[in-house]
């Protein structure tokens, strides 16, 4: 699959999604079970990439670098209520700093 | 201060808010390898933050996790679909203005309209939210990719890092529960385990079934409905 295909069907994709919810019944979405699974799913999955983004390198191995680091900041920067790019940005800026000073 | 104005200061101070992070999201998109074109196609058709860096993130590792990557950007996209139920019994849309509600209804849009006391206000909070977020979100994705583009090697200025600091602050406000922190927590660890093993986007989709476990834990996730997002915002510029 090539980029651009990935592009345009992801694009596709969250577009039916949306609509979904104007077009369907609305019981067909509306179970208790139903709920729970999908406010449980954007959990789970940023969850999961997180861990992906702070702890593997792109081969899939497991690896401790700046990233942690840079993580383990964003994460105080979140408790002190940050706005989403201040965390962004000093996630960034510790990650490039600790390189600065020969850190993997 | 009118309460239509109260409504249209509050979706402006949201669309800036999140249309600041979408120079990230372009910063980051063409890091992973993306050109500026494909970077914005994304800003402009798909328009969903999470679902953009989760595609992003997933084909940043290369073009082989691509099925991956499109089935983790649609697996966030899902939320979306509840939110149009919920904003659809109070915009009553038809024909085109269904097809352009439909690819407004995102986090921000829905969290501001369902924010709202009465219908109209609703409305109005809807409308503005999701054009301001569309607009911001797009010329901030733009002036992001340009940056990301002339600044060269990624890992250099810790985009990698920031990438997983963003998903971070977007898994934030919905760890509002012991059972959400005890998903998360589950996910990154099967994400985390699985990674050595297997190519890359799919530990994230195998993370992502533990989710089905909010489906079978009764008691799991008694959290309100989504969205949790822009709550504190909201009452800030409402005060």
């Amino acid at each position: 699959m090539s980029t651009w295909t990935a592009v345009l069907l992801a694009s596709a994709l969250a577009f039916a999604l949306k609509l979904s919810g104007y077009v369907v019944p609305a019981r067909w979405l509306d179970g208790d079970r139903t709920t729970r699974i999908t406010s449980a799913l954007p959990i789970a999955l940023l969850a999961a990439l997180v861990g992906v983004q702070t702890l593997t390198d792109t081969d899939g191995s497991i690896a401790v670098d700046s990233r942690l680091a840079a993580v383990a900041v964003a994460v105080m920067a979140l408790v002190l209520r940050a706005p989403f790019i201040v965390v962004v940005v000093l996630a960034a800026a510790v990650a490039a700093g600790l390189r600065l000073l020969g850190l993997p | 201060m009118t309460r239509d104005s109260r409504v249209l200061r509050q979706a402006f101070s949201v669309a800036v808010a999140t249309g600041a992070y979408g120079i990230s999201f372009g910063a980051l998109s063409v890091a992973a390898g993306l050109s500026v074109l494909q970077t914005q196609a994304l800003s402009l058709l798909l328009f969903s933050g999470g679902s953009q860096f989760a595609l992003v993130g997933v084909l940043a590792a290369g073009p082989a996790g691509a099925p991956a990557a499109v089935a983790a950007s649609s697996l966030l996209g899902v939320r979306n679909g509840l939110y149009g139920l919920q904003v659809s019994k109070m915009l009553d849309v038809r024909g085109w203005r269904r097809v352009a509600a439909a690819q407004l209804t995102i986090d921000e849009s829905t969290a501001v309209a369902v924010g709202q006391r009465d219908a109209a206000a609703a409305r109005t909070g809807f409308w503005a939210t999701g054009l301001g977020v569309f607009v911001c979100w797009n010329l901030m994705t733009l002036l992001g990719s340009l940056l990301g583009d002339a600044l060269g090697d990624p890992r250099r200025y810790g985009l990698d890092a920031a990438a997983a600091a963003a998903f971070c602050a977007l898994l934030w406000p919905r760890l509002r529960s012991v059972d959400a922190c005890a998903i998360a927590a589950l996910a990154a660890l099967v994400a985390v385990l699985v990674a050595p093993h297997a190519p890359s986007g799919i530990p994230v989709l195998v993370a992502a079934t533990t989710a089905l476990l909010a489906g079978v834990w009764r008691r799991a996730h008694h959290d309100p409905p989504p969205p949790h997002h822009w709550e504190h915002e909201g009452e800030g510029a409402a005060a």
